[in-house]
């Protein structure tokens, strides 16, 4: 109940948001032939685009953490999961992925061109070392489907390191492309908006892992 | 704050050039509302074939050899499943959203056109593999439209292997295809609209399909997580869903999974799909209804504001759907207090839809026609709401036919309405032709009046008790034998309606090339997509210059006007030298 609590709170408050910032309090047949404003958001629209597809995919996480919390408390037969020790690490690698493109978003923006392909890069590296990670934490799990039918912990595990790695490999073919242009010689100021885009994306996936990683080791 | 240049492009934003370019991978938004429109269609057809099955074996028992148990709960599944989610939902989402967004705001496309046009490639790989499950072993799923757990992927239940697997592989297809077209219509309305355009002057269709799409955009995950988690319960063998239990003798392995958390993800989808159908709906109507009542929509802003406490409130009735599951008392109290909370904007609008043909100079068009009939229908099934929305009345009607009456009235048979109202009222515009007139009112009162033959007698099968799913009563004793005669009656009723759908279709085909040629704005609409330089409009949609709002959706019969509609991008000075300024409106209120 108390999580219902939230999420209406939460709809409540975007809505009231919207409203405000949205002039729907506006008496449309009034105002004829002024031209206005139309209260659009001052933002690009990739911009926008990325900041809703943001949106669905934290209610898919947020939809499969409570039906990781509710399998928890409602079926029989759960067995807690102890997230394997390369987890940690692997948290610690996509922390530096997200800071690198950080980094690299802010000297494409700053105009320093080698600094940003350093850390273009790490970033990138930085990611496929996580991916490669999660594997190895699989296998450190138990990979068999022996640990998979046994156990619905270790089965979301799987399922939410499984989606979680897929959102991932998109942003990496979103770098790629990013990645691609800026070896071919494209200006700097053409590719601040991708690479802002990107780092903003992996900031948004590093916090979906640490409340994956939150939820799995602590609740 | 400016408004945003992406809507003032003088280039298009792609430009085909070959025939494939132009119609098939195309990237023009309303090519791909009329590939979306067109699929839909044809899936519908499908399960409208279906339906016409399964009443003959409920009016006629055993009559119909072909329509075996198994077959029968196949047809049931594959009906509810695609009027639901293929037709309705990619119809007035893919379909109407594509063509209208665009259009009504003033804009030249979406704004991300490949990611449309891969919205629709993607929509219609998930009708495809849906209806390959009619191909394979053991043919499509008869778990019932819910797929209800454990049931569905259990030996016994028709289609429990290769049918239930290719249903969640098709269901979670689509959700990445509804997500791909969700993100273009929101992020187009709101970046993409024309000068003027505020959101407070958009017509309420936009305002309907805008909200329905978020709606769709939080709420489809749910559906997408359901069916990840029981295609592994069903291929892996997990037990996410599935409890400890003997199936036939066996054990399939399965331990301590939970049936209701299914149930609560699937319905916290499931609800929220109601308004995803019902918002654009009634967006539409209000549309319709204005502009053929030439009268202005009544209390605009509290339509805007009621579709959107609708869409804030449809995340927290849910659980409506499972009183007869097992559940908390308190929790049945809350969701049944918060379902009857939602009829207070649902009602506001219904008031304000009768306000707005009060005193209007109504034209009983077909488009007018099919609105004012939504309006019958929608008023019927929300107020059979109300007592399936309380716990104590909701307990001995569930699973009986008073369920199927309601929801078939209220998110059947009334969006049903407005898509044809709607397809009659922008078919000019579509195809730059009329259609046959006499034809299109013979198939709304087929269609109005078969459908209330169908479905008000449900409602009173329901009373009796007679249970829903059922594949064939059998002489029992508590049903009379009325009950039969009017099972027969309904199937009767079923086969004229569905047989009125070729009328539709007849007259929909043979138009475009007998209909007669259509002016630019035959309607006299005040929105944006009738003020198109062309009939139908172009690539581009616009000419060289996009056009500019002065005013919002509905001046109709405004006092002082020359005419009795005044389109959104015609300047106060240039149609009215002397205006009717702030003063005169102000009188009139």
């Amino acid at each position: 109940m108390s999580n219902t609590a939230i999420v209406v709170a939460l709809l409540v408050g975007i809505a009231v948001w919207f409203a405000v910032a949205s002039r729907l309090t506006a008496k449309p047949w009034e105002n004829r032939g002024e031209e206005g404003d139309v209260g659009a958001i001052n933002f690009s629209p990739a911009r926008v685009g990325l900041w809703v597809f943001m949106a669905v995919v934290t209610s898919l996480f947020a939809l499969f953490l409570t039906a990781y919390a509710m399998r928890m408390h409602h079926g029989v037969g759960w067995c807690h999961l102890t997230m394997p020790r390369i987890a940690w690490w692997n948290t610690l690698v996509l922390v530096g992925a997200s800071v690198a493109m950080q980094l690299a978003s802010s000297s494409v923006a700053a105009g320093r061109r080698q600094f940003a392909q350093v850390a273009l890069i790490a970033g990138g590296a930085l990611s496929i070392a996580f991916l490669a990670g999660q594997v190895a934490a699989w296998q450190a799990i138990g990979p068999s489907l022996y640990y998979i039918q046994g156990s619905p912990a270790i089965a979301f595990f799987y399922v939410l390191t499984t989606v979680h790695g897929l959102h991932l490999v998109g942003g990496l073919y979103v770098l790629g492309r990013a990645a691609q242009r800026f070896a071919g010689g494209a200006e700097l100021v053409d590719l601040r908006q991708s690479l802002s885009l990107c780092a903003i994306y992996w900031h948004f996936l590093l916090l979906v892992w640490l409340a994956v990683f939150g939820v799995l080791q602590f609740l | 704050m400016a408004y945003v240049a992406i809507a003032d492009r003088d280039a298009p934003i792609h430009d085909p050039h070959t025939f494939i370019e132009k119609y098939i991978w195309s990237q023009d938004h309303k090519v791909i509302a009329i590939q979306y429109a067109v699929v839909a269609t044809f899936v519908g057809l499908i399960a409208l074939v279906l339906s016409a099955m399964m009443r003959l074996q409920l009016g006629f028992p055993d009559q119909f050899h072909f329509v075996d148990p198994n077959r029968y709960y196949q047809f049931v599944t594959m009906h509810g499943m695609i009027m639901v989610i293929y037709l309705l939902t990619a119809l007035f989402l893919g379909g109407f959203g594509n063509y209208l967004i665009p259009l009504m705001c003033g804009a030249r496309d979406m704004v991300f056109p490949y990611l449309n046009m891969l919205s629709f490639w993607v929509y219609l790989l998930s009708v495809l593999v849906l209806l390959a499950s009619f191909f394979v072993p053991g043919g499509p799923t008869g778990a019932g439209w819910t797929l209800y757990p454990p049931q569905a992927v259990l030996p016994g239940t028709p289609g429990a292997g290769w049918g239930i697997l290719l249903m969640l592989v098709s269901l979670g297809i689509f959700v990445v295809a509804i997500t791909m077209g969700g993100l273009n219509y929101v992020t187009t309305v709101l970046q993409a609209r024309c000068k003027g355009m505020t959101l407070m002057r958009m017509p309420l269709s936009v305002w309907g399909i805008f909200t329905a799409t978020i709606l769709g955009l939080l709420a489809f995950p749910a559906l997408f997580v359901s069916a990840i988690m029981m295609t592994l319960d069903g291929t892996l063998g997990t037990s996410f869903f599935m409890p400890a239990i003997s199936s036939m003798g066996e054990n399939p392995g399965h331990a301590g999974g939970s049936p209701l958390l299914f149930q609560h993800l699937f319905w916290f989808f499931g609800h929220p799909e109601v308004y995803i159908v019902a918002l654009p709906a009634f967006g539409i109507v209000s549309d319709l209804l204005a502009t053929h009542a030439r009268k202005n929509i009544f209390g605009y802003r509290m339509m805007v504001w009621a579709i959107l406490a609708i869409g804030g409130l449809s995340f927290v009735v849910w659980a409506h759907h499972m009183y007869v599951s097992g559940m908390n008392p308190y929790f049945g109290f809350f969701f049944a207090t918060t379902t009857l909370i939602i009829a207070v904007p649902t009602a506001i609008k219904v008031y304000n839809w009768v306000l707005t043909l009060w005193k209007g100079d109504i034209h009983l068009t077909v488009p007018m026609l099919f609105a004012i009939g939504f309006i019958f229908t929608f008023v019927h099934g929300g107020l059979t709401g109300l007592f399936l929305g309380n716990v104590t009345v909701d307990l001995p009607l569930s699973d009986t036919y008073f369920v199927v009456g309601h929801f078939h009235m209220v998110m059947g048979v009334s969006p049903i309405l407005v898509v044809f109202g709607a397809i009659y009222h922008w078919y000019p515009k579509i195809t730059g032709r009329m259609f046959n007139d006499r034809l299109g009112k013979i198939h709304f009162w087929l269609t109005f009046l078969g459908t209330y033959a169908i479905y008000l007698p449900m409602h009173y099968l329901g009373i009796l008790g007679v249970p829903r799913r059922y594949y064939a009563l059998g002489e029992t004793e508590f049903l009379p034998q009325s009950v039969h005669t009017v099972n027969m009656a309904i199937t009767i009723a079923a086969l004229v309606v569905a047989c009125s759908v070729v009328v539709f279709l007849y007259n929909m085909i043979v138009s475009l090339w007998k209909g007669e040629k259509a002016s630019s704005n035959p309607w006299k609409a005040t929105t944006l997509e009738w003020q198109t330089p062309e009939t139908p409009p172009t690539h581009g949609n616009w000419g060289p210059r996009l056009p500019v709002a002065h005013r919002w959706a509905y001046d109709y019969s405004v006092p002082g006007a020359p005419d009795d509609f005044t389109p959104q991008n015609v300047p106060i000075d240039e149609r009215h030298p002397s205006g009717f300024g702030h003063g005169e409106d102000k009188a009139r209120r």
